[in-house]
């Protein structure tokens, strides 16, 4: 027997495997595509063909489609790609420092602050940047701060970010014994959906764009973990650290805001 | 005829060493994520060792433990030298390479995206690439067992294919086929973001790709098993085999339905039509069959062993089988895990219950009890059958094999028995740490514990399998005669063309591929709205 007697409708298995197969296929998509849905009427589909697509897995515009509801804040829009503080050059950092003169007063003319503002000092590039461009834009305000960033560009943005960048890291000037690890930074609270403050902000790993926190104010810390959980401070994405802050206890934060002020800087475990 | 031993038992050791290595890592996780331990403290170390551990139990092992088995059949059972040998020993080569190369940055902690990949995460790029050639190297003994089999019809025109060939290249194709899936996925999507060429990837799509795989590759594990049920129990317990045909079939639908099913896993993906999802999971359903025809075929050819011993009896026969026999044990603990494997994954294929344990532990329960169980203790006793012929000596001791199997199958059920049970409970998978202390989730702690104990357990006998191996190669040398498979109870004189070539069921394989695969696909890759920022581990 040759090929063309293998394919063949006179070969009873070549017969019987390509008609099962294609029963059992057309019986599976007339249950799945027509049948199920219309046994479903909690799903309201216009026609049989709106039921089709539907099942074919095509989009279909949600039944309340309209305006999509606006935040009462400004949102975050800054956008990171890897190449965007890559390779800083001598001249950024330089420029970045002379602008850097005017932030002075709050975070220290070495980037490390007396005034329970944040150390700024060796801090990640992409967070200052992310930071400032928020303050620029109002996703994130303060009193002090925004007035400082309404007027900064692009560039001064990126040279301030490149600059502080570049500051090596030294030691917070409230020095404490250092404390043990809390639970909630190495455990986090699973049952209440709080990941470890240490998954993102260094002890366990660094994300994007997540500050690490070691050697920071106290007070600082506090004060804005107090901001995501009041809703005041809305510039996290997707709503990363209101979610933690509003399950935090308070007894949490204190311990949490404790512990990273404790630690110094120089521990810092990065990847760059 | 074993001509090329050095070849075989290569492939047979790098499986099992790198099994042993892995199983370490298993073993080493089911107790840091345990009530008995109070936590490694960082979860990165858990998803390092999870990925070395799924990467190497998934992906190298098998692959090295059906392509070793795939040569001794070859030069066995079609009585002829294997041709190819420079190739065989070149994918031998790319596999070491590959898994070296994939190992290191999961080493390093920069591959920790767990062997399923699971795009947006993405690691480097070596750790992909290495796979890739994990995956070519056992392409080229798909190609062989192919060039095999055709030299070997050459010479034989219209005899019917041996049965242990005939299946093994049934899982050749197989494997060749379903490998594609994630090879496209790797190839088209990963790797490139992986490089930095690209910075967004469509997950969706992704997953669909890998689905292709994911299924179809448990089938491909178990075809050595299988082989071994048809063509080496029934020698080995002094039986029969009951059908020759039956065991052609059940392979044939293995190659024609393992590999449309595969969207069962992605049933709770909302880039998945919900028509599509039942269709998949119909054909999962069928399944269910070649195992079925199997289970009856050997209990079977079983029974006729037994009579033959002169059993007696409705179940009486029982008694009468050689259960001194490590290869009796293995087959009779492996249908016992297939039995409860299979009635699980029941549960896991349709789309409705499916829903009550998703993602939890019932699932990592459910492939452990069916891979780690019913398919790897037949590899065990596939090494047992074929090591006095590899090594030219007995192994040292038949008591210490049925230890090992005991311990394997003990082990095994009380490893995945409470996994099953916290996953019914709730408990989801992929975790590094559960916090036991919070009440909801306190009474898990029992399990989760006893569950670590059958990990330990199955530890000491995967060490006892490897002391065994290497002792035999210190036995004094023996004949072991010619290797052989399994006779079946009536001679094979003639079998009809369409149970001797694989020309028909290929072509139902990818044509259900495209039926069921197509649309889903096609749909995602036009799209141009569904992809998201890729993830990369360890970037700042």
């Amino acid at each position: 027997m040759s090929a063309r007697e293998l394919f063949t409708f006179r070969n009873t298995y070549f017969s019987i495997g390509v008609g099962v197969a294609a029963g059992v296929f057309a019986l599976a998509a007339i249950t799945g595509f027509v049948l199920l849905p219309r046994l479903q009427p909690e799903l309201k589909y216009a026609d049989l063909w709106d039921a089709f697509c539907s099942a074919a897995g095509l989009p279909r515009r949600s039944v309340s489609s309209g305006e999509i509801p606006k935040s009462p804040h400004r949102l975050s829009e800054a956008v990171l790609t890897p190449t965007t503080l890559a390779r800083p050059t001598q001249e950024s950092i330089g420029r970045g420092a002379t602008l850097a003169q005017r932030c002075a007063i709050c975070h220290g003319p070495t980037g490390i602050s007396r005034a329970d503002s944040p150390n700024l000092a060796g801090q990640y590039a992409s967070v200052i940047y992310k930071e400032l461009l928020d303050f620029r834009s109002g996703a994130r305000t303060n009193a002090v701060m925004s007035p400082f960033a309404a007027n900064l560009s692009d560039q001064d943005i990126k040279d301030l970010a490149a600059y502080y960048a570049y500051l090596p890291r030294l030691p917070a000037y409230h020095p404490q014994e250092q404390l043990p690890r809390p639970r909630v930074v190495i455990y986090g609270a699973p049952m209440r959906g709080i990941a470890p403050c240490g998954s993102c902000h260094g002890s366990l790993d660094n994300k994007a764009g997540s500050p690490w926190l070691e050697g920071q104010s106290e007070a600082y810390l506090k004060a804005q973990l107090q901001a995501f959980a009041a809703g005041q401070r809305t510039n996290d994405i997707s709503q990363q650290m209101r979610n933690v802050a509003r399950a935090l206890t308070s007894q949490e934060i204190d311990q949490a805001a404790a512990y990273y002020a404790s630690q110094p800087p120089d521990i810092i475990k990065t990847t760059d | 005829m074993l001509v090329n031993r050095k070849l075989i038992l290569a492939h047979f050791w790098l499986a099992f060493v790198v099994f042993g290595l892995a199983l370490c890592l298993g073993a080493w996780q089911m107790f840091v994520r345990s009530p008995l331990y109070t936590w490694i403290s960082n979860p990165e170390w858990y998803y390092r060792s999870l990925t070395a551990h799924g990467t190497v139990m998934g992906y190298v092992f098998p692959t090295l433990v059906a392509m070793g088995f795939g040569y001794a059949i070859t030069e066995s059972a079609l009585q002829q030298r294997l041709v190819g040998v420079r190739w065989a020993w070149a994918g031998f080569w790319l596999i070491v390479i590959g898994a070296i190369m994939a190992m290191v940055p999961v080493a390093l902690g920069r591959a920790s995206v767990l062997y399923t990949f699971y795009p947006p995460l993405i690691g480097n790029a070596f750790y992909y690439i290495g796979v890739v050639l994990v995956v070519v190297g056992s392409w080229i003994w798909v190609a062989l067992m192919s060039i095999n089999l055709r030299v070997w019809r050459r010479a034989h025109p219209g005899e019917p294919v041996p049965l242990a060939m005939f299946a093994n290249v049934a899982g050749s194709y197989l494997w060749a086929w379903t490998a594609v899936g994630a090879a496209l996925e790797l190839l088209l999507q990963i790797i490139p973001v992986a490089l930095g060429l690209k910075t967004t990837i469509d997950a969706g799509l992704a997953r669909v790709f890998f689905s292709w795989t994911l299924h179809a590759i448990v089938y491909f594990w178990l075809i050595p098993t299988y082989i071994a049920y048809y063509t080496i129990v029934p020698r080995a317990i002094g039986g029969r085999l009951y059908s020759d045909t039956m065991a052609r079939l059940s392979f044939i639908l293995f190659l024609v339905v393992a590999m449309p099913i595969g969207i069962h896993h992605t049933f709770a993906d909302p880039q998945v039509g919900a028509g599509f999802k039942f269709i998949h999971s119909t054909f999962t359903a069928l399944v269910a069959l070649p195992t079925l025809l199997t289970v009856f075929t050997i209990c079977a050819s079983v029974e006729i062993a037994a009579r033959l011993r002169g059993g007696r009896g409705a179940l009486g026969w029982i008694r009468a089988l050689p259960w001194q026999n490590p290869i009796m044990l293995a087959v009779a603990f492996s249908f016992v895990m297939l039995g409860f494997g299979g009635a699980g994954g029941l549960i896991n294929m349709s789309y409705q219950l499916d829903t009550t344990i998703h993602n939890t532990q019932w699932i990592t329960g459910h492939f452990h009890l069916i891979f780690g169980g019913a398919i790897v203790i037949m590899y065990f006793a596939i090494a047992y059958d074929l090591w006095p012929h590899l090594t030219g000596r007995a192994l040292p001791n038949l008591a210490l094999a049925r230890t090992q199997l005991w311990l394997w199958f003990i082990g095994m059920i009380v490893t995945t028995f409470p996994w099953h049970w916290v996953g019914i409970l709730g408990m989801p998978r992929r975790m590094a740490y559960y916090d036991y202390s919070n009440p909801a989730i306190a009474p898990e702690a029992l399990y989760v514990s006893l569950s670590a104990f059958g990990a330990l357990i199955l530890l000491i006998s995967g060490l006892l399998f490897l002391f065994i191996l290497a002792r035999a190669h210190a036995q004094p040398a023996t004949e072991a005669g010619e290797y052989r498979f399994s006779m079946p109870v009536h001679p094979v004189r003639s079998v009809p063309l369409a149970l001797n070539s694989f020309g028909i069921w290929v072509a139902l394989m990818i044509g259900l591929t495209v039926t069921n695969y197509g649309y889903p696909i096609l749909m995602l890759a036009a799209r141009q709205d569904t992809s998201v920022p890729a993830v990369y581990v360890g970037a700042q």
